[in-house]
């Protein structure tokens, strides 16, 4: 019964994602909402279908932000924390610092007690990661001005969740009860200081693990090939860490979060990203749905105007806040709309941190019901804000906007213009010169031991198949401008090159081939720049044999150019013939009657009398037949 | 002894009536450097450090190639650019070159009648030199009269043999200082040296 409720609850959410999500981006309002749409109609409120006590579903789709937090943890190399130092850090902090203060402020005027006040401020002070992120990088403006504020701003607030989370217990006037309704964790029987060392414990635990464990046990993995052990081992980890975390009772966002920061070196990082990002997508999904879901439409009602007018008046707090930070860190006022408009609204950490205070009693029960809906309603007040935003507001500054482009663009741009598929022999020298030339790669590589010995060498090689779509998109592959193909499977090859012509058209191609059959192939599929291995290194050698036998080196030189031209020339007019399947074997051998016969013919026409201007005997003719002048 | 540089520049040496002679009358000569452009830089990325040590090293620098199209071959005007650089050859630090001897070495097809104001050309082959007349004089170099062989179309091998004998002679004079080089910039041509046994010393 139990198994078939579940079965039947997955079915109720992923159809009501399937069809309101397109139904949602067709009507231009984003997948976000399309998913709070269909939280809300299958919900209790209306159909019913789903979450009896919306608290649950919540729980289980808490996992999709966890994941999120992962994946934005990896994000975080430490070479960009340290650029982005100022924004997170001045942006981040005083967002969290000033929204906190006024929210705690405007609830001690209206009675709550001191403390509550402080949590509350705090509570909501926070913006929601998901909705926000999710959103921005559906519109396209995480690479603009506001776009990497928010990304900072968010991030802080993520990191600040941990020292709430210690400060709440402290906030607690009130004796706390062992806890009835939450699960038992390990923290609970011990004395303050024991809970220290447990959570520390944990943390020290996912640094080492993430440090010392993950890429060994990866590279095992590796070696196997057997991709989806893969996808196991990443979601194996997320879900070990949300576990750990559960049971030292921390939030197991936030431990994904720290575990992902462990992992932003690895080599691993494209693999595991591509790994989790469409579960990631399906579970956030699910989170949204759950956040639809749990509005308590009959709370609402009761006190409609209180909720709305508390839901417009945090809003407006934070928006305001957030305005005057935008100023005077210089975003120009189009980009300092957006960053307030995205930021207002509150985060899905709000439900965390609540369901903690109320647990260690810092809020009163009624509060924490009221304060769910008031954030939930202003989740689902975010896209539409974002709506509002590109349609009325963006369209005023769209000329300020397109001269601002350029300096924003370039603030946090770690996506390289060049994407080089397979390090190998092949690779490997191409992707050296073009680094020798300040051009900057990323370098995808399939054979796990090379990407060590390569990491050994100090060369950074990301593990991973460039023949997946996900991982492409990982590797930068929207941003670039070259991506070189360069595996040593031709099978390979061609699935990337199918790839890159479908979904990212923009990108030029250089592909390697290794047989002529390849380089046909590669020429049916569209591709123009084709580099058929060994055959400049061939030419070369011949080269220096001409010169050896007492050939000019310039004779020889020129030579080996006018055979590469032709043999070009022979290979495209082949291609063409060998379109008839049936005669394959037919038109090979015409292929080498023909190949044969251009090489024939190169030596007497081409080869003698290049260089037709150079000393012709015609003219010497015409001379001796005049008078002298 | 003058130190003798010869840069020769010819793309199809293999087709070469002419200078395949002067070549193996030169060959192995003592005291001459012989720089072969075409042989050393088959894909034109000239060594600009080697070329201008070369320079350095010597008194008399002789640009030996056919007179195509009024000029020298490709590879000739890319020593040019390159090699010749300002602040090392020319302008105000450019001092490296000073008091050399510069002068081209070349072969024609026409006879030197073509080469007047009535003739076939309408400009003398001096005149066609400007622009390495000049960039000597600009690298504080003295332009040296020309060595210039007519006529290359009518020749037979004899004539052709007849020829690469009497240049090797001009230059065995030039390495034994046996010409006075300060006369050189004053004659026509260097071919005349052979004739002035008042020069020879």
């Amino acid at each position: 019964m139990n198994q078939h409720s579940l079965l039947f609850q997955s079915m109720v959410y992923l159809a009501a994602a399937i069809v309101f999500v397109p139904l949602a981006k067709k009507m231009g309002l984003g997948a976000v909402l399309g998913y709070l749409i269909a939280g809300v109609i299958i919900g209790p409120s209306l159909l019913g279908f789903i979450g009896k006590e919306g608290e649950d579903i919540m729980h289980f789709a808490e996992f999709g932000v966890v994941m999120m937090l992962f994946l934005i943890g990896m994000e975080l190399e430490p070479t960009l924390l340290w650029r982005l130092r100022t924004s997170i850090l001045g942006l981040g902090g005083l967002q969290v610092l000033g929204s906190a203060a006024a929210i705690a402020g405007l609830a001690y005027l209206l009675g709550q007690p001191f403390n509550a006040s402080l949590a509350l401020g705090m509570i909501l002070s926070l913006s929601s990661t998901a909705i926000v992120l999710q959103t921005l990088n559906e519109k396209g403006w995480m690479s603009t001005a506001a776009g990497q504020s928010s990304f900072s701003v968010l991030l802080f607030q993520d990191i600040a969740v941990i020292p709430m989370l210690a400060i709440f217990p402290l906030l607690a006037t009130q004796v706390v009860a062992a806890p009835e309704l939450h699960e038992h964790t390990l923290r609970d029987d011990l004395p303050a200081w024991g809970q220290t060392l447990v959570v520390l414990g944990a943390v020290a635990a996912i640094i080492i693990a993430g440090r010392y464990l993950v890429n060994p046990l990866m590279r095992i993995i590796a070696r196997t090939r057997v991709r989806e052990l893969f996808t196991a081992m990443a979601l194996l980890m997320v879900v070990a860490i949300a576990v750990l975390m559960n049971l030292v009772g921390l939030s197991s966002a936030l431990g994904a979060f720290l575990g992902g920061v462990v992992l932003a070196n690895s080599e691993y990082r494209h693999e595991l990203e591509s790994d989790i990002e469409p579960f990631k997508g399906l579970l956030l999904g699910l989170f949204f749905i759950a956040v639809g879901a749990s509005i308590d439409f009959s709370l609402i009602l009761q006190e409609p105007l209180l909720i709305f007018g508390l839901v417009i008046g945090l809003m407006l707090v934070k928006a305001i806040v957030l305005l005057i930070l935008g100023r005077i860190f210089k975003l120009s006022t189009d980009q300092n709309l957006l960053f307030a408009f995205a930021l207002a609204d509150i985060g899905e950490f709000a439900f965390v941190l609540l369901s903690f205070s109320s647990q260690v009693r810092l809020l009163d029960e009624k509060l924490t019901a009221m304060l769910t809906a008031i954030v939930a309603i202003s989740m689902a007040l975010t896209p539409l804000i974002m709506l509002l935003y590109e349609k009325v507001v963006q369209p005023k500054f769209t000329r300020q906007a397109s001269d601002k482009e350029e300096r924003s663009s370039d603030e946090i741009n770690e996506k390289n213009p060049v994407i080089i598929a397979g390090f190998g022999r092949f690779g490997s020298m191409t992707g050296r010169f073009i680094r020798a030339n300040g051009i900057k790669c990323t370098i995808l590589d399939l054979d796990s031991d090379r990407v060590d010995a390569l990491h050994n060498l100090g060369i950074k090689v990301y593990y991973g198949d460039a023949s997946r779509y996900d991982l492409l998109v990982a590797a930068g592959a929207n941003d670039a401008k070259l991506l070189i193909v360069a595996t040593d499977s031709f099978d390979q090859t061609r699935q990337i090159v199918e790839l890159a012509r479908k979904y990212f058209p923009h990108l030029q191609l250089l592909v390697r081939a290794q047989q002529v059959e390849d380089t046909f192939d590669l020429m049916d599929l569209g591709v123009l720049h084709i580099y058929r291995e060994t055959v400049d290194t061939s030419l070369r050698m011949g080269v220096d044999a001409l010169r050896m036998l007492g050939a000019r080196a310039y004779h020889s030189e020129r030579a080996a150019r006018t055979f590469f031209r032709q043999d070009e020339q022979t290979l495209k007019s082949l291609s063409a013939l060998r379109d008839d399947k049936k005669q394959y074997v037919n038109s090979m051998k015409e292929r080498i009657e023909e190949m044969e016969k251009l090489i024939s013919s190169d030596r007497i026409k081409t080869w003698l009398d290049e260089g037709q201007g150079w000393d012709a005997e015609s003219i010497r003719d015409e001379v001796r037949g005049e008078p002298e002048a | 002894m003058a130190r003798v540089l010869i840069n020769f520049a010819h793309p199809a040496l293999e087709k070469s009536r002419m200078h395949a002679q002067l070549l193996t009358a030169i060959k192995g000569m003592p005291g001459i450097t012989f720089n072969d452009l075409y042989e050393q830089y088959p894909e034109m990325d000239i060594n600009i450090n080697r070329e201008q040590q070369l320079l350095e090293k010597h008194d008399i620098i002789l640009m030996q190639h056919p007179f195509y199209w009024y000029s020298a071959p490709a590879i000739v005007k890319q020593w040019l650019d390159l090699v010749l650089e300002h602040g090392w050859a020319y302008g105000h630090t450019g001092k490296a070159l000073k008091g050399k001897y510069f002068t081209n070495i070349i072969s024609a097809g026409g006879a030197e009648s073509g080469y007047h104001k009535e003739g076939k050309h309408q400009y003398s082959v001096h005149q066609f030199l400007i622009p390495f007349t000049q960039t000597a004089v600009l690298c504080n170099m003295h332009y040296a009269a020309p060595y210039v062989i007519y006529g290359v179309h009518r020749m037979d091998i004899a004539d052709i043999r007849e020829e690469a004998k009497r240049y090797r002679q001009t230059l065995e004079m030039l390495r034994d200082d046996k010409i006075d080089l300060s006369v050189l910039p004053q004659l026509t041509y260097m071919n005349e040296a052979l004739q002035l046994p008042s020069q020879t010393q």
